[in-house]
C-alpha cells in the first residue's frame, strides 16, 4: 500500500463518523427539531460502545451499546422539547454537557484500554482494481454501511409517504397539525433516530477510528457535523460530499503536522473549526441565507387545544 | 399516552422563584441517584458536595474566586440570551481576553512599569474578549451565517492560539520546559480585597456588572430594546430597532465581560498563562445564566450556586474518589431541569390518555 | 323568521349543546345545529362569536368541554382531523394548511390516506380539475401560487376524499369577486350531488346567496336560525350583533390640501425567498383625505406596507416624501419623527409584543417621546400614556395593564391604533385596520380613522375589505403583482372595476370602468 493510498483510506475512515452522525441530525431537523446535543450523543456513543466492546470483548455489543446510549441521550432531549415544549437550544447545550460529563463518568475505567481493529469486507474482484479498488472495495462494514444509509434517508425523505409526513412537519407544523399528521410521533422517531446515529458515530470513533477511549475524544466532531447539515442544505447527497471533504481536510493536517512544514501544529489543528467557519460563510454569502432550512426548524410546537 | 400544553397567563414571580429552586432539588435527586447507581453513598456525597463546603471559611472563600469568573460571564450572556442571540463561545473570548491581557503583563515583565499596567491589562482583556464575540456577531449581521456553530468552533480556535503561544513563543525560557510563560510581576497581579484572603477584585467587577446591568436590563430602552428583540423580533424592527446593531452591541458586551472575566482570572488566581486556563467557565456560565433566569441578581445567586458543585466536585473527587466529570453531567442535569421548570411556569402541563379525549 | 326547510327525516350530522371553556371565557355555550344531506347550511356571525371554535370541534381539532356530535343518527367522538375525515368531513380552514416548499401534489398526498400514492394523486387531481373547473398544476411549489390557486389545494384535498359534509371557514376573505363567483359555482355543483356544506362567514350577501338554512351566533350562543332570503340584511345585522350598527360619520367637509405624502416611482425587489417585488409605485395621499389600498391577500401589500414605514429602505430618498422631505433611505424611527405613524396587519408580534404589557408596548412607537428621557425608561409615563389610550378608544382590559395577548383582538387593535393616534401624527398608515376584529371595535376604529383625515391628517389604509374601503376612502387604488393601479376617486370605482384590477386585467389606463 502507498503512502497515497494509506491517506485515502484513513480520510474515508475520518469521514465516515461526521457522515453517519449528520445524516441522523439531518433528519431531526427535516422534522422541525433542532438537537444541538450531537457532540454529547455522540461522546456517550463512544464511551458506551468502548465500555461494552471492551467488557464484552465484542465489537457488536458495543456498537449496540454506543447507538442504544444515543438514543436514550436524545429520548431526553425528546422529553425536554417535545414534553415541556423547552427551549430547543438550550436543552440541545444541556444535552451536550451532560453527554460530555456522563461520557468521562462512563469511560474513566477504561482509560488506557485498547482494541484490535476490525477487519475490512472485502468485496472480491472489485477490489483488485488498482487505487480506487482498495479505496472503495476494501472498506470496514460501516463505510458501506454510511453510504448505504445515505441512500436509504435520501429515499426516505423524498420518495416515501412516511419521509412526506416528515418533511410536511418540518415544513410547518401548525399546518401539518390541522390535517392530523402526528407531529409529536412523528418528532420523536426523527429525535431518537438522530440519537441512534450519533451514537453510531461515536462508535465508530471509539472502536474504529481510534480504538482507544479517552475523554473529550469528539473534540468537536458533533459540532461539524451540525454545520455540515446546514452546509448540506438539509440534502443527504450533499451531506456525503461534505463529510468527506472535512474528512480530507483532518486528515490531511494531520499528516501535514507529521510532516512538519515548519508550520506551528496548533495552526493545522484548527484547520477543521476555521474550514467550518469558511464553509458556513461561503455558503451564506452564494445563498444569501439558510436554503432548505426547514421553516418550523427550532420553534417550540406548542398547538392550540 | 400524550401531553397537554396550555400557555399560562398568569405565572407570577413567585413561581419562577420557586421553579428555580425545584428545579435545583430535582437535579440534586437525579444526581444522587446516579451516585447511588456508581455504588456510592449520596448522603455521603451531598455532605461532602455541599455541607462540607458550606460550612469551611477557606472554602467560603473559594466558593467567591469561582463564582466570580462564572457571574461575570453569564452576566454578559444575559445580554445575549435575553435578545434570543446564541452565543456560546464565551469560554473562547474569556481566553483571548486572557491572552490580550497577559500580552501586555509579558511585554512588561522585569521592567520598573508602574501602577497602569494592571488596568491596561484589564482594558485589553475586554477588548479582547469584545473582538472574539465580534467575529460571530459581524458574521451574522453581514452575512447571515448562524452564530451558534461559528462562536463555538472560535473556542477552539482560541484554545489553540494560547495552547500555541504557551508552547512558544511565550513559554518561560527557565521553566524546565513546562508550557507555562513566566509568573506575572506584582504590578500585573490583580490583588486580593482582603490583604491575607484568596478573593482578588475580580469579585468587585462581578457585583459591579451585576449592578449596572440590573439597572440596564430593567430601567432603560437599551434593556427593553433586548427584551423586545428576544420576545417579539419583528416588532423590535418596527419599534426602529436595528437588529443588526443589537446583535453587534450584545456580542460585544458579552465577549467584553467574558474576556475581562478571562484577564482577572489570570492576572488574580493563576499568575501566568498556562494551556489550560479555565474548567469550562464559559460554557458552565450558560447553565448559570438560564439558572437565574437571565436576571442579574438570579445569576449571582446561580454563579454561588455552581461554584458549590465546582468545589464539592474538587473535595469529591479527593475524598469519595468520584470523578470530576460528574461535576459536568450534575450541571448538564441542572440545566435539563431548569429548561423543563421553564416550561412548567410557561405551560400548565397535562398527561390524557391517547384517544380518551373529548 | 323560522326556517323553511322542515327537518326531514335524520339529518346528517347534529351538534347537541356543543360547549368550550378556555379558562373563564365561554367560545361556546351550549350549541345545537343540525345540517341536511345535500344543504348549504350557512354558520354566521361577527368575528370572536365562536363559529371558528365550533367548526374546530367539528373537525376534531380541539375538544369540546361538553355537548354530543350524531352523524347520521348516531353519537360519534371526533378525536382527530383523521377521524373526522374517515367519517366524511373535509374542511377548508381560513389559514390554509398548506407547505410552502412543497409541490401541489405533495401537498395534497400529505393530507391523505397512506393509499393515495403521489401518482394516483395526479391522476385524481386532473380528473377533479376538470369535473369542477379547478385548475391546477401538480408540480409547481406551493409558494408561487396565488391565495385562490392554493385554496383549491385545500378542496381539491377534500373532494378526492368524497365527503359528506364540506366545511369552509370564510372562504372568499382571500379571493377576487369574480374568484368567489366561481366558487359558488363550485359549491352550487356539490350540493346538487348531495354534498352538504357548512359555509361560514360574516358577509350576508354569500350566505343570500349560497344558503337556504342559516345559523346566528353570538358571543358564543345560538340566537336564530333562519332562511337569509327570507329575512332583510339589516335584521340579520341586528342578530349578529345584537344592537343594530350604526352608520360611519364620513359627511364632515373634506378639503384635501397639501402632499403629506408622495411615494414616486418606488420599486423593490422581493425581500425572501418567497417575497412580492415592488414595481414603480405612484401615490399621493393629501392633509384631510383617507386614501384607500385594495388587493387580494400576497399582491405585495405588506411589502408596500413595510417600505412605506422604513422597515424596508428605498435606494432612492426621493422615492418616498413625507411632508415634503425626502424620506426614503430613512429608518421607520426618522419618519416617525416626520409626524408619520404606523400600524402594520398582524397585531401580535408586529404591532405589539405578546407578552409585554400595554405601558411596555406603548414604548413600541412612543420610544422617541415622552416615556423615555436619555436612554431611561419613564414607566409611570408609560403607564400614564398606556390609561389614556385605553380611556379614549374604549380598551377594554381585564385587569389594568395586561400583557396585550390578554386583551381580544378588537380591543388589541383599538390599542395599537389608538397609541398612534393619540401622538396625532400628520400621516398615518394602517394595513389591515379591521382584519378579525368585531363589528363594534371596527366601527370604533374607522370612525377614529376618518375622523383624523377629517382634522387634517393624511390617512392610508392598505385593506382586503372592500366594503370597509367603500366606506371610508376617499380615494382608493389597487394593488396587483406590486403594481398599483391609478388613483381614484372613491365614486368612480365599482365593485367589479375593482374586481378587474385585483386579476390584473384592467384595460390600460383610459377612463374609469362604467357599470
Amino acid at each position: 500500500m502507498t503512502i497515497f493510498e494509506a491517506i485515502l483510506l484513513t480520510i474515508v475512515t475520518a469521514s465516515t463518523p461526521l457522515l453517519i452522525a449528520s445524516l441522523g441530525e439531518l433528519v431531526t431537523e427535516r422534522s422541525g427539531v433542532l438537537n444541538l446535543g450531537v457532540e454529547g450523543m455522540m461522546a456517550m456513543g463512544a464511551a458506551c460502545s468502548f465500555a461494552a466492546a471492551v467488557t464484552f470483548d465484542s465489537t457488536f455489543l458495543g456498537v449496540a451499546a454506543g447507538m442504544l446510549a444515543g438514543t436514550l441521550m436524545a429520548a431526553l432531549f425528546a422529553l425536554l422539547v417535545l414534553g415541556f415544549a423547552a427551549n430547543q437550544t438550550g436543552s440541545g447545550l444541556a444535552l451536550t454537557i451532560l453527554g460530555l460529563g456522563l461520557s468521562g463518568l462512563i469511560g474513566a475505567p477504561f482509560v488506557g484500554a485498547r482494541r484490535d481493529p476490525i477487519a475490512p469486507v472485502d468485496i472480491p474482484g472489485l477490489s483488485d482494481i488498482p487505487v480506487i479498488g482498495r479505496l472503495f472495495f476494501e472498506q470496514d462494514l460501516f463505510v458501506y454501511a454510511s453510504i448505504v444509509l445515505t441512500i436509504l434517508v435520501g429515499l426516505y425523505l423524498m420518495r416515501t409517504r412516511s419521509g412526506l409526513t416528515l418533511r410536511s412537519i418540518g415544513e410547518n407544523h401548525t399546518s401539518a397539525n390541522a390535517l392530523g399528521l402526528p407531529v409529536w410521533r412523528v418528532r420523536f422517531w426523527a429525535i431518537l433516530f438522530g440519537g441512534a446515529c450519533s451514537g453510531l458515530a461515536g462508535a465508530y470513533l471509539a472502536l474504529v477510528y481510534t480504538r482507544f477511549w479517552s475523554p473529550g475524544m469528539t473534540a468537536g466532531r458533533g459540532w461539524i457535523a451540525l454545520a455540515l447539515v446546514v452546509f448540506a442544505a438539509w440534502r443527504p447527497g450533499w451531506v456525503l460530499v461534505g463529510a468527506y471533504i472535512f474528512g480530507a481536510a483532518t486528515v490531511l493536517q494531520l499528516h501535514a503536522q507529521a510532516a512538519q512544514f515548519g508550520v506551528p501544529s496548533q495552526v493545522l489543528s484548527a484547520v477543521p473549526y476555521v474550514a467550518t467557519i469558511l464553509a458556513l460563510l461561503l455558503l451564506s454569502i452564494r445563498h444569501g441565507r439558510a436554503i432548505g432550512a426547514p421553516g418550523s426548524l427550532g420553534a417550540p410546537f406548542v398547538p392550540d387545544r | 399516552m400524550r401531553f397537554e400544553l396550555t400557555p399560562r397567563t398568569n405565572a407570577s414571580t413567585m413561581m419562577r422563584v420557586f421553579a428555580s429552586v425545584a428545579a435545583f432539588i430535582t437535579a440534586f435527586l437525579i444526581a444522587g441517584f446516579v451516585i447511588w447507581l456508581m455504588g456510592r453513598s449520596p448522603i455521603a456525597a451531598f455532605d461532602v458536595y455541599v455541607l462540607q463546603p458550606l460550612s469551611d471559611p477557606w472554602s467560603l472563600q473559594e466558593l467567591l474566586v469561582k463564582a466570580t469568573p462564572m457571574a461575570l460571564i453569564a452576566i454578559g450572556l444575559a445580554y445575549c440570551f435575553r435578545a434570543n442571540l446564541w452565543n456560546i463561545g464565551a469560554e473562547g473570548q474569556y481566553v483571548i481576553g486572557a491572552v490580550l491581557g497577559s500580552w501586555l503583563a509579558l511585554r512588561t515583565n522585569g521592567t520598573d512599569a508602574g501602577f497602569w499596567v494592571l488596568p491596561l491589562m484589564l482594558v485589553l482583556g475586554i477588548i479582547g474578549g469584545a473582538l472574539w464575540g465580534l467575529i460571530p456577531a459581524f458574521l451574522k449581521t453581514r452575512f447571515g451565517v448562524n452564530e451558534i456553530l461559528t462562536s463555538l468552533m472560535l473556542v477552539y480556535v482560541a484554545q489553540l492560539i494560547l495552547d500555541y503561544l504557551v508552547r512558544g513563543p511565550w513559554r518561560d525560557p527557565k521553566g524546565f520546559n513546562f508550557p507555562q510563560s513566566v509568573t506575572f510581576d506584582p504590578a500585573a497581579t490583580l490583588p486580593p480585597i482582603l490583604e491575607s484572603g484568596r478573593v482578588h477584585y475580580g469579585a468587585v467587577f462581578a457585583a459591579i456588572a451585576v449592578l449596572v446591568t440590573a439597572v440596564v436590563l430593567g430601567r432603560t430602552l437599551f434593556g427593553y430594546r433586548l427584551k423586545l428583540t428576544g420576545d417579539a423580533p419583528r416588532a423590535a424592527r418596527f419599534a426602529g430597532f436595528s437588529s443588526k446593531a443589537t446583535t453587534l452591541a450584545v456580542f460585544a458586551i458579552s465577549g467584553g465581560l467574558a474576556g475581562l472575566a478571562g484577564i482577572s482570572e489570570v492576572s488574580g488566581q493563576i499568575g501566568q498563562l498556562q494551556p489550560s486556563i479555565s474548567p469550562g467557565y464559559g460554557f458552565t456560565a450558560i447553565t448559570v445564566a438560564f439558572l437565574g433566569r437571565l436576571n442579574p441578581i438570579g445569576i449571582l445567586v446561580a454563579s454561588l450556586v455552581v461554584a458549590l458543585t465546582f468545589i464539592g466536585g474538587e473535595s469529591a473527587q479527593i475524598l469519595l474518589k468520584l470523578p470530576l466529570d460528574l461535576t459536568q453531567a450534575f450541571q448538564g442535569i441542572l440545566l435539563m431541569c431548569v429548561l423543563a421548570a421553564d416550561a412548567m411556569v410557561s405551560y400548565r402541563i397535562r398527561f390524557a390518555a391517547r384517544g380518551g379525549g373529548k | 323568521m323560522k326556517a323553511d326547510v322542515p327537518p326531514s327525516g335524520t339529518p346528517l350530522v347534529e351538534l347537541k349543546g356543543i360547549t368550550k371553556r378556555y379558562g373563564d371565557l365561554l367560545a361556546n355555550d351550549g350549541i345545537d345545529l343540525s345540517i341536511e344531506a345535500g344543504e348549504i347550511h350557512a354558520l354566521l356571525g361577527e368575528n370572536g362569536a365562536g363559529k371558528s371554535t365550533l367548526v374546530k370541534i367539528l373537525y376534531g381539532v380541539i375538544e369540546p368541554s361538553a355537548g354530543e356530535i350524531r352523524w347520521e343518527g348516531h353519537p360519534v367522538t371526533i378525536g382527530s382531523p383523521v377521524e373526522a375525515r374517515a367519517l366524511g368531513l373535509g374542511m377548508v380552514f381560513q389559514h390554509f394548511s398548506l407547505f410552502d416548499e412543497l409541490s401541489v401534489a405533495e401537498n395534497i398526498a400529505v393530507a391523505l390516506s397512506h393509499e393515495w400514492s403521489l401518482s394516483t394523486v395526479r391522476d385524481k387531481l386532473a380528473e377533479i380539475s376538470q369535473t369542477y373547473g379547478l385548475a391546477l398544476d401538480a408540480d409547481r411549489a406551493v409558494w408561487t401560487l396565488s391565495a385562490g390557486e392554493r385554496q383549491r389545494i385545500e378542496i381539491v384535498r377534500c373532494l378526492l376524499q368524497n365527503p359528506r359534509l364540506l366545511i369552509l371557514d370564510e372562504p372568499t376573505s382571500v379571493l377576487t369577486p369574480q374568484e368567489a363567483e366561481h366558487l359558488f359555482t363550485t359549491l352550487d355543483r356539490l350540493s346538487a350531488e348531495g354534498c352538504s356544506i357548512l359555509y361560514i362567514s360574516h358577509k350576508l350577501e354569500e350566505v343570500r346567496r349560497l344558503c337556504r338554512r342559516a345559523t346566528i351566533l353570538r358571543a358564543g350562543r345560538v340566537v336564530a336560525t333562519i332562511d337569509p332570503r327570507a329575512s332583510s340584511a339589516r335584521e340579520i345585522a341586528a342578530l349578529m350583533v345584537g344592537t343594530a350598527v350604526g352608520e360611519i360619520r364620513t359627511d364632515a367637509p373634506h378639503h384635501p390640501q397639501g402632499e403629506t405624502l408622495r411615494v414616486s416611482h418606488l420599486s423593490m425587489p422581493p425581500a425572501g425567498l418567497h417575497g412580492q417585488a415592488l414595481r414603480d409605485i405612484n401615490l399621493v395621499a393629501r392633509a384631510g383625505e383617507v386614501v384607500g389600498i385594495a388587493g387580494v391577500a400576497g399582491n405585495g401589500q405588506s411589502e408596500l406596507f413595510a417600505a412605506l414605514s422604513g422597515e424596508r429602505l428605498a435606494d432612492r430618498a426621493e422615492a418616498i416624501a413625507i411632508n415634503g422631505k425626502p424620506s426614503g433611505t430613512m429608518g421607520i424611527d426618522a419618519r416617525r419623527r416626520l409626524g408619520a405613524a404606523f400600524v402594520p396587519e398582524e397585531r401580535l408580534g408586529h404591532s405589539a409584543a405578546p407578552t409585554h404589557r400595554l405601558s411596555e408596548n406603548t414604548l413600541i412607537s412612543h420610544a422617541s417621546a415622552e416615556v423615555s428621557r436619555s436612554g431611561f425608561i419613564l414607566m409611570n409615563a408609560a403607564k400614564r400614556v398606556a390609561r389614556s389610550i385605553v380611556q379614549s378608544f374604549d380598551v377594554r382590559t381585564p385587569e389594568g395593564d395586561p400583557q396585550a395577548r390578554k386583551l381580544s383582538g378588537g380591543n388589541l387593535q383599538k390599542f395599537v391604533i389608538g397609541r398612534e393616534i393619540i401622538r396625532r401624527p400628520k400621516l398615518l398608515i394602517v394595513d389591515q385596520p379591521t382584519w378579525g376584529v368585531d363589528a363594534g371595535a371596527a366601527r370604533l376604529i374607522r370612525q377614529a380613522l376618518v375622523d383624523l383625515a377629517r382634522e387634517g391628517s393624511a390617512v392610508v389604509i392598505v385593506s382586503q375589505d372592500l366594503d370597509e374601503l367603500f366606506e371610508v376612502a376617499d380615494r382608493m387604488a389597487v394593488i396587483h403583482q406590486g403594481t398599483l393601479s391609478s388613483l381614484r376617486p372613491i365614486g368612480e370605482w365599482t365593485k367589479e372595476a375593482v374586481g378587474l384590477e385585483m386579476l390584473g386585467v384592467a384595460q390600460g389606463q383610459g377612463g374609469v370602468h362604467a357599470v
